[in-house]
């Protein structure tokens, strides 16, 4: 089965003429006989309306059926670019996923893209297919079909692969609901939180904790493969790097040289090292390490503070924050060390940068006058927007297509707990990821396999 | 309640988890002799008597067990070096005593860039305790970065007492 979509040159020039300044969806009716597309540029934001009716039942599949198609809706309605016309609105049913669809029934209602799909289930084995219509022009969406077959478990997943299809199609981005978000889950007061490693669906779906909650887990990061977390535990009484296997859940602690601290680590793009930071008689620097060979090199050596390295996505190089100018700034270095360019230029303090997969970006922390921000500005510091602004937000991670970010939000005061939210980088569809109980420092996982 | 000092060892030997793990903020919270903060999951039961000069208890009330700083800062006030001159002349007198410094940072800042400071905050602690003669061997740091706040409120009030780093004692040097 083909999940990569391929882009058609006019998307293409769509991501490419992606300005910064006042992005926002639109999209164009497809009367002229081209397929539905979104177009991410200056404009009104009119969301999309869509129809996903409920799967058809080709056996033993009951439930199943409505679930599927409800998260193919929420996952494609949660962009902020689609809206879904609801069900009570609907002229025709569809009955057989290979009958004949009544397109005049559907553009009754205005639906400008219908998806159906079926799915047959058999003892623990479920089989999805389905298929995206371009309502107006009455054919189906070139590439927008799919058939899969899985586990029952996996059914989530199924829809958000559904969803990705129809996403990348149209809007010529890659997708990034089959993905999986790292965070840490949060109880207790304030003064005593307690702090456990846990991962769930991007839309926080499925939670299945890694950790108790005997040491304080900081910051998880997934690896370029989704395969294996590394984070920082006082489990040995000091914060130390830990590296984690998702699968069997073994981890063991990374340099672990008595008297040092070592957190704030990432993989590199090839998964093979870790660039993190090692602080030694109160001060920290940036360092790599092969995680095959175990040998280490320093790549910053000054007094003051280098902190939250994040590599470029082609590896050459390696944002981090460093407080040398007096506060805490952002700079570029070559992945091999050396000289540092800084690229933070506004007022207030920045963090925490992290590249986007896609290279354009950079996203941040920013704290300014008693306020915090999540940001973007482009890898040379031009551009600089804040998506955001709350007493206390924190630590951006991307979605795998580099569309949307993911941050920690912190309420004041003694009852200020911490919660999951996501932006879009146009600083449009603000909200909460929904969790149990507070949660913090996410990390998005890459595009599922 | 008096304790005598062997007493007191034992008691602590018995309550506290010694010095196998440092982080006194872990899970029961029963790691370690614990500030003056008054927190109530620090156990204070093994910290003596508060009258007895040399007590954890007297440490951390008459002598002192923590000092401040400003915003970013790790530069000792000439209050704190106050405190630590005391501090470091009380630990060279009772050497049975093994030395962890806490460095916290409040909640203004990020994740990391509270680690680091606090590992500052520590370290500038540990340095100013050496050059006042006390052993680096009898002392570890550890930052807790903005995690384990002592007040909770969100304002200057709060942060202030928040940026600190804390002297604490457990028994047996050595660590």
């Amino acid at each position: 089965m083909k999940l990569i979509p391929r882009l058609q040159s006019s998307a293409l020039a769509a991501l490419m003429a992606l300005g910064l300044a006042g992005l926002s969806p639109e999209y164009a009716a497809a009367q002229d006989g081209s397929p539905p597309r979104i177009v991410i540029g200056p404009g009104v934001i009119e969301p999309m309306p869509i129809a996903a009716p409920v799967f058809v039942d080709e056996g033993g599949a009951g439930e199943l059926a409505r679930d599927l198609s409800r998260v193919v809706a929420s996952d494609l309605v949660g962009t902020g670019f689609f809206r879904e016309i609801p069900e009570n609105a609907f002229i025709s049913r569809i009955t057989a996923f290979d009958g004949g669809i009544a397109f005049e029934d559907w553009k009754a209602i205005n639906a400008q893209v219908l998806i159906t799909g079926a799915v047959q289930a058999s003892g623990d084995r479920i089989t999805v297919k389905f298929r995206a219509y371009d309502v107006f022009n009455g054919q189906p969406i070139e590439g927008a079909a799919l058939q899969f077959a899985g586990t029952r478990a996996g059914w989530r997943r199924m829809a958000h692969k559904v969803a990705d299809v129809v996403y990348a199609k149209i809007t010529g981005e890659g997708g990034y609901f089959d993905s999986r978000v790292v965070f840490v889950s949060e109880s207790g007061p304030k003064n005593a939180r307690l702090k456990r490693l846990a991962v769930m669906d991007y839309d926080g779906a499925n939670v299945q904790f890694l950790t108790d909650s005997a040491a304080i887990v900081l910051a998880p990061r997934f690896s370029p493969s989704g395969d294996r977390i590394l984070y920082t535990s006082y489990e040995t009484g000091f914060p130390r790097i830990t590296l984690m296997d998702v699968g069997s859940l073994k981890r063991r602690t990374l340099e672990e040289q008595a008297g040092t601290m070592t957190f704030a680590p990432r993989f590199s793009p090839d998964g093979g090292s870790v660039v993190f930071s090692l602080e030694r008689g109160g001060n920290t620097d940036i360092y790599l390490m092969n995680l095959a060979s175990g040998s280490v090199g320093q790549l910053t050596n000054a007094p003051s503070i280098e902190t939250a390295p994040s590599f470029s996505p082609d590896g050459s190089q390696i944002v981090f924050e460093s407080d040398r100018s007096g506060a805490p700034q952002i700079y570029i270095m070559p992945t091999g060390g050396g000289e540092a360019r800084r690229v933070s230029g506004g007022e207030g303090r920045y963090g925490t940068p992290v590249w986007s997969p896609r290279g354009d970006l950079i996203a941040f922390t920013k704290q300014n006058a008693g306020r915090f921000h999540i940001g973007v500005m482009r890898s040379d510091g031009s551009e600089e927007r804040l998506l955001t602004a709350s007493f206390l937000d924190e630590g951006p991670t991307w979605a795998p297509n580099g569309r949307v970010i993911m941050f920690t939000r912190e309420t004041a005061g003694a009852g200020g707990q911490a919660s999951l939210w996501s932006v879009d980088i146009t600083g449009r569809n603000l909200k909460q990821i929904p969790t149990e109980g507070p949660a913090s420092d996410p990390a998005w996982s890459p595009l599922l396999p | 309640m008096t304790l005598t000092p062997k007493a007191l060892m034992i008691l602590a030997a018995l309550t506290l988890a010694a010095c196998q793990n440092p982080d006194r903020y872990g899970a029961g919270g029963d790691g370690g002799a614990g500030g003056a903060g008054g927190t109530p999951y620090v156990d204070t039961t093994g910290l003596g008597d508060p009258s007895d000069p040399r007590s954890i208890a007297y440490f951390n009330q008459t002598v002192g067990d923590m000092v401040h700083f400003a915003v970013d800062q790790s530069t000792l006030s000439d209050q704190a070096r106050s405190i630590l001159t005391a501090q470091a002349s009380w630990l060279n007198q009772n050497p049975g005593y093994a030395i962890i410094i806490e460095g916290h940072a409040d909640e203004q800042g990020t994740r990391e860039y509270n680690l680091a400071l606090g590992a500052r905050r520590a370290a500038s602690v540990q340095q100013f305790l050496i050059t006042q003669g006390v052993s680096s061997a009898r002392m570890k740091t550890i930052s807790y970065g903005k995690e384990r706040p002592l007040q909770v409120c969100s304002d200057e009030g709060c942060y202030a007492q928040n940026r600190r780093a804390v002297t604490v004692l457990s028994v047996g040097a050595g660590v």
